[in-house]
């Protein structure tokens, strides 16, 4: 098996995967007063500590939450109905045109039911918000903005965001920024508070660690309704009984792709750039995506112009390598990607896509394997793609 | 695979036969809420679900591959186009004609597999002749016998030589979960099984005439001859009986002058039908009229006729009069055999008399 899909999710690190077990074998709610209980609890506290110190914010920054798809909810939907509370003129969300579906939907929902008004920010032919264009954005708004949200790094194309200039320019004027860093831990050097952020969403599966647990890093004095309304185990503004074990694994991650994060950019970016060089001699006409420096050092992004994405993953998936499209699905049918579209491209372009991603069990052997497996395959892909194109 | 049992157990036989499988369900509506829900249909997620279960359980790898537009234009579009013209389509043997057995053969011949599996109830032995079911009440050629010899050679129906209740109970045996389910039955895309209001949403209502056959009177009115098909009695909604009190049909739809034309039983009886180009199934037609059985609609008695055909078009004589022919159907040709009456051909009705 050669799997180039760690962008979906990367396998646990055994570190994080015995902090897992060690703490499902103890019973305990954290919020329960017993012995028990306080065990429970000092393995979250303890946790959100490791956690906090890893990502440059304080403990009392971290909510555990469900996941990364939860955390931007949380964020988008909490500030928006928090700062239009305070100020009813606060009711514009903007969003980069090319954030995940978990922050599109959000804003789009705000838009529609909640009375928001929204802009969206363009992005460059790379995938980059320009800070200018921010900067005009709250020229001609600045007053109307309840939040600003853009992503760290694309989860589809690779590209890195100028995250702290964009954030230093919503501080100018006191609007809160809101990140999703779920791509971007682990790849490259991310510190909530050095990035003047309020609002900072996390995952646990993308870095080493579980599924189903992430944490919204959320800035003291930053005001966010909740969601989930019941026990307020997290500061209020976040209900549900913690997931021990998950979120002493979780931090046991984050704290270990932090610090092999250097050593891990540089190790997976030359893989990477094998990769890419692999692919551009065995299909000389594929178009690399996103930004050709400022991109995740595990992210290869391709347009392979006449294939169709989707038979291109079968046919690799037939001799064992996994990766992905690199857009939403919807019940399996590959849409064109908002992402390509909102960096120019053709919508067959953007059909055309896959994104290998490569992470910390990645080897030279499975970037070997790709360059040798993708000229037949291509050259099917393009035959089934000629046969569409005729009907 | 349509998340039904036969497709299931059709892919599950392809692997035990040694080939190399992959499965596939069509994605066919635009938006899948839209189509039917529940468990009866071909498109709803529910649907892709099981579908994606089933290839679970068989082993296989599984793919959604997205046909929507493909199948609206060549399917949905042509149905309703068909019904507007005054005919009576089968959008199952189009689907096959145009989807399954071309734009889905076609890419995955391209994509380097062989074949297209189905779970249709039919046979293609070693002869490769495309013969009926041995299961008569399940039996589907009809809806195949629009593929060409060269669309039927990259064609396996592995179900052929079992019945609907030999493939469920071998379904439970496998564990598939689909067993028990449903048969599908109406039109996949006509999500309530009203086809009537399903082409009134998209033809609009044309009040018209019903008018007798003999007398020219005028008997009544309708909301669109769209709605009517060759040889139905019911829903005519005359109010008052025939003079002789005898049941009235609809003889024939006039789309030009929106007009349903009714009369008695027996004016419904034809003996001649005359069709569009026919399609072959085992290469070059015949070069003389040919003795042989036809059916005249899905799920049809066979009725012995003379075929006789060039390549721009085909007439039956009947052996015996017939009622009830709806112009949009197709003609099926087969030579009666003991081993699997074998489809000759199909060709498209255009008129009878």
């Amino acid at each position: 098996m050669v799997y180039l899909d760690h962008a979906a999710t990367t396998p646990m690190r055994p570190e994080a995967l015995e902090a897992y077990v060690t703490a499902a074998r103890d019973t305990g709610n954290a919020s329960s007063l017993h012995a028990p209980g306080r065990r429970a609890r000092r393995v979250v506290e303890e946790a959100r500590e490791r956690l906090a110190a890893a990502l440059g914010a304080r403990p009392s920054e971290v909510i555990f939450t469900g996941g990364g798809t939860e955390s931007d909810n949380l964020a988008v939907k909490g500030i928006y109905w928090s700062r239009r509370e305070a100020d009813p003129a606060r009711r514009r969300v903007v969003a980069s045109a090319v954030e995940h579906h978990a922050v599109v939907d959000s804003v789009e929902w705000l838009g529609r039911e909640g009375g928001a008004d929204v802009s969206w920010l363009p992005v460059d032919d790379a995938g980059r918000v320009r800070p200018d264009t921010l900067q005009r954005e709250i020229a001609a708004h600045g007053d109307e903005i309840a939040l600003i949200t853009a992503m760290w790094a694309n989860n589809e194309v690779g590209t890195v965001q100028p995250i702290a200039e964009l954030a230093a320019l919503a501080a100018e004027h006191r609007i809160p920024f809101h990140t999703d860093a779920v791509q971007a831990i682990g790849q490259v050097p991310v510190d909530f508070a050095a990035a003047g952020l309020a609002a900072l969403t996390t995952t646990g599966h993308k870095l080493g660690g579980p599924m189903g647990v992430g944490a919204l890093l959320l800035g003291r004095d930053v005001g966010c309704t909740p969601l989930l309304h019941g026990g307020g185990q997290e500061r209020d503004v976040r209900s549900g009984t913690l997931d021990v074990a998950g979120i002493a694994s979780f931090a046991a991650a984050v704290e270990i792709a932090v610090k092999a994060q250097a050593e891990l950019a540089a190790r997976v970016g030359a893989l990477r750039d094998d990769l890419v060089a692999g692919v551009r001699a065995a299909v000389p006409d594929a178009v690399l995506n996103g930004h050709p420096t400022e991109r995740l050092p595990g992210n290869a992004h391709f347009s392979f112009p006449g294939c169709e994405g989707d038979a291109l993953l079968l046919l690799l998936d037939a001799q064992d390598i996994a990766c992905s499209t690199g857009s939403a699905c919807s019940a399996g049918i590959a849409q064109p990607s908002h992402v390509l579209v909102a960096m120019g491209a053709d919508e067959a372009l953007a059909r055309s896509t896959l994104r290998f991603s490569l992470g910390h069990t990645s080897t030279s052997d499975d970037v070997a394997a790709l360059a040798a497996a993708l000229p037949a395959a291509v050259e099917r892909a393009r035959r089934a793609g000629a046969v569409r194109a005729n009907l | 695979m349509s998340g039904g049992v036969d497709s299931a157990v059709a892919a599950a036989r392809a692997v035990d036969a040694g080939f190399d499988v992959t499965g596939v369900h069509l994605a066919l509506a635009r938006n899948p809420q839209t189509y039917r829900s529940g468990a009866r249909g071909c498109c709803t997620l529910e649907d892709a679900r099981d579908a994606r279960r089933a290839a679970d359980v068989i082993g296989i790898p599984f793919y959604v591959w997205d046909m929507a537009d493909e199948f609206h234009a060549s399917v949905v579009d042509d149905f309703v186009a068909e019904y507007a013209a005054g005919r009576t389509p089968n959008p199952c043997l189009r689907c096959n004609e145009k989807i399954k057995f071309a734009a889905v053969l076609d890419r995955a011949l391209a994509l380097g597999f062989d074949a297209v599996v189905t779970g249709h109830h039919a046979r293609r032995g070693d002869d490769g002749r495309l013969r009926r079911s041995v299961d008569l009440g399940k039996d589907q050629s009809y809806v195949l016998a629009v593929l060409s010899r060269e669309r039927l050679a990259h064609a396996v129906f592995p179900l052929g030589d079992t019945t609907k209740a030999g493939v469920r109970a071998e379904a439970a045996r496998r564990g598939l979960a689909v067993a028990d389910k449903p048969d599908s039955h109406d039109i996949c895309f006509v999500a309530d099984g009203d086809t009537r209001a399903f082409l009134a949403g998209r033809l609009g209502t044309a009040p018209g005439d019903i008018v007798d056959a003999t007398t020219g009177e005028v008997l009544g009115a309708h909301e669109g001859a769209f709605a009517y098909t060759v040889g139905q009695r019911k829903g005519l909604g005359l109010g008052r009986p025939a003079p002789d009190g005898r049941p009235r049909y609809v003889l024939s739809i006039t789309p030009v002058t929106n007009t349903v034309t009714v009369g008695p039983a027996e004016a419904l009886e034809v003996s001649i039908v005359e069709c569009g180009a026919p399609v072959w199934t085992a290469g070059p037609g015949p070069e003389a009229p040919v003795e042989c059985e036809v059916q005249l609609r899905a799920h049809g008695e066979p009725v012995p006729a003379i075929v006789d055909a060039d390549p721009d078009g085909l007439v039956a004589t009947l052996r015996r009069p017939v009622r009830g022919i709806a112009p949009g159907q197709a003609l099926v040709a087969y030579r009666p055999d003991p081993a699997g009456d074998i489809v000759l051909g199909s060709a498209t009705i255009r008129a009878a008399r």
